[in-house]
């Protein structure tokens, strides 16, 4: 009898609308009213004051602002090494995810749990890391320079390496859960009709990976369009060549020239909320994608 | 998220990969993530002991290194309750009630992850700064947040305040509300059915997003960079600390500083192993006394 009468309160409280009716359980007001009141002070505030400071220089000045040629090249730094970046994240993120789940090899667990470790290290200490490593006289930098000529560190590729580093988490987390799903049913199944291992991967398991794929993209080139910290060590900073926006906006905030960077922060905010948005989206099609 | 990791399902051995394939894709995900994972971490540790292990301890007797930590731990103390406070009350109002705006509200929750750290900082510069909008307004009252401690402890609060609702809203959602309106029903009041019954069905949701919240909290650069002002001995954290370290080419100090952090780092990750094996243990448990109970 408990039972059911607990039932009819559970779905009263799902299928009632609102306004007008008391909660069941207490603490509405409360929870709600902190909640709004912290995310006011804390997010919208400020927003606002910085889309407000950017509407002070009226729409020509932000236009001018935002194309001037050092913007335009950062802009292009950033997304390309992002782009390349997010792209060799998401085909080899595909491997390590599908290596991590189907197959048993020693140290397994381990390289599992480090796979978020790009999550838990501070952005400074990878960078120093890292501009350690691919430098001139690095492990990896120095033979490189050596035997090929080639610089990583201090230009555009130091920072395609950083920022690989740094969103490699994202494709591999997300595919994992979907790989784990997938049930060896439709394989047996076309084993069973025929297909090799090859078509099979082809065109069995690889259609439900790509939207779950692409969405560990979106996020690996989001992450990576803002990131700071990892990459201001190895990129070398210079203006036109190898600087990123992140960089661009605290130089000129160094220069006092405030409505500048706030001009380049709001056209980086508009990028990053359309980019959010899109990651929803892709991931409520994958949602409806996998219980179709 | 935090979840107990599911086994996946058996495949028959026939439609097995090849072997060759098999080894191929081991080898390139051993190859990627040794090079790209493991050789950042080593290299934090092995360029901070370069000189030895004296040298290495000599680094924190420095006041100025211990001006960092200590601010450093001052931030997380004050940001990760205020965090948890908010990740609890969001949780709470989004998982047990339904309202208009709820999807809006979940995604200004998200909002510190889409924003580039640097912009983060830069919003606060442009909300107290000197020039900015409540400038004038502190300046009267002497105030100073920018380039002083409070608004690193602000900026910090911002950048880390999703962790915790975002661990929690999930877990709580899906655990549902049925467990609260018994406990209701047998005459609890609100706070007893949080603490007695809430809470101790969250706790390792809980405790994730908490340490989350700390590692990054102990470890942002980007935004703490913009509204710090760098003063030496007052306002650098330790990841700030390490940049400064680094210019100056003292690379000994700066990657030992650097493996505290790192410390941290591994620190979290082992909890997070722990919690998922407790979580695998806990669910087999609780598949148990749920059969039990019919």
């Amino acid at each position: 009898m408990a039972g059911s009468l607990i039932k009819s309160i559970n779905a009263e409280a799902n299928g009632v609308r609102l306004w007008r009716r008391r909660q069941i359980l207490p603490g509405f007001g409360l929870t709600l009213g902190f909640t709004l009141v912290y995310l006011c002070l804390l997010v919208l505030l400020p927003l606002s004051a910085a889309f407000l400071k950017a509407s002070g220089l009226g729409w020509e000045g932000f236009i001018r602002a935002v194309t001037a040629p050092r913007v335009v090249a950062s802009f292009g730094v950033s997304v390309r090494a992002s782009a390349a970046a997010a792209a060799v994240n998401t085909v080899l993120g595909t491997i390590v995810a599908w290596a991590l789940v189907r197959y048993r090899f020693p140290g397994k667990r381990l390289l599992d749990a480090m796979v978020d470790l790009p999550f838990a290290l501070p952005t400074s200490v990878a960078g120093i890391a890292l501009a350690a490593i691919y430098g001139p006289h690095g492990p990896v930098g120095g033979p490189l320079l050596r035997t090929f000529g080639w610089k990583v560190a201090y230009t555009e590729t130091g920072i395609f390496v950083a920022l690989t580093f740094i969103s490699l988490p994202f494709v591999v987390r997300t595919l994992q859960p979907v790989m784990l799903e997938l049930d060896p049913e439709y394989e047996e199944a076309a084993a069973s009709l025929g297909a090799s291992r090859w078509q099979s991967l082809r065109r069995v398991i690889g259609p439900e990976l790509v939207p779950a794929a692409l969405t560990g993209f979106a996020l690996a080139f989001a992450r990576a369009l803002g990131e700071y910290g990892s990459v201001v060590f190895v990129a070398g900073n210079m203006p036109m060549k190898t600087e990123i926006v992140p960089l661009l906006i605290i130089t000129k905030l160094e220069q006092y020239d405030y409505r500048g960077a706030t001009a380049v922060a709001v056209t980086m905010l508009v990028l990053s909320f359309s980019l959010l948005l899109i990651i929803n989206l892709l991931q409520r099609w994958s949602a409806r994608w996998i219980t179709r | 998220m935090l979840e107990a990791r599911p086994q996946p399902p058996k495949a028959h051995p026939a439609i097995a990969d090849p072997w060759p394939l098999r080894a191929l894709l081991i080898v390139v995900t051993l190859v990627f993530l040794l090079v790209f994972l493991f050789l950042p971490l080593v290299t934090v540790f092995s360029e901070a002991l370069a000189k030895g292990l004296t040298a290495y301890l000599a680094v924190f007797h420095d006041p100025v290194a211990q001006a960092a930590i200590r601010l450093t731990l001052m931030v997380a103390a004050i940001a990760v309750p205020a965090n948890l406070v908010f990740g609890i009350c969001a949780a709470w109002a989004i998982s047990r009630f339904a309202f208009p705006g709820k999807s809006l509200l979940i995604t200004l929750i998200d909002l510190p992850f889409a924003v580039s750290p640097v912009v983060s900082g830069l919003i606060y510069v442009l909300l107290f700064g000197a020039n900015g909008w409540l400038g004038p307004l502190l300046a009267a009252h002497h105030l100073k947040i920018i380039f002083a401690v409070p608004g690193i402890v602000l900026t910090t609060i911002f950048v880390t305040f999703p962790f915790v609702a975002r661990e929690l809203i999930p877990v709580m959602q899906a655990q549902g509300s049925e467990e609260e309106q018994a406990a209701l029903s047998l005459g609890a009041n609100g706070w007893q059915t949080f603490w007695r019954i809430t809470l101790p069905k969250v706790r390792w949701g809980l405790i994730y997003g908490v340490i989350l919240c700390n590692a990054r909290a102990m470890g942002e650069f980007g935004a703490v960079s913009v509204v710090s002002g760098h003063i030496r001995g007052l306002t650098n954290t330790i990841p700030l600390h390490v940049e400064i370290l680094y210019n100056e080419y003292n690379l000994v100090a700066a990657f030992a500083m650097a493996s505290l952090l790192a410390l941290l780092a591994l620190l979290t990750l082992a909890i997070k192993a722990v919690i998922e094996w407790r979580l695998r243990l806990g669910s087999g448990s609780q598949a148990a006394s749920a059969g039990a109970l019919g």
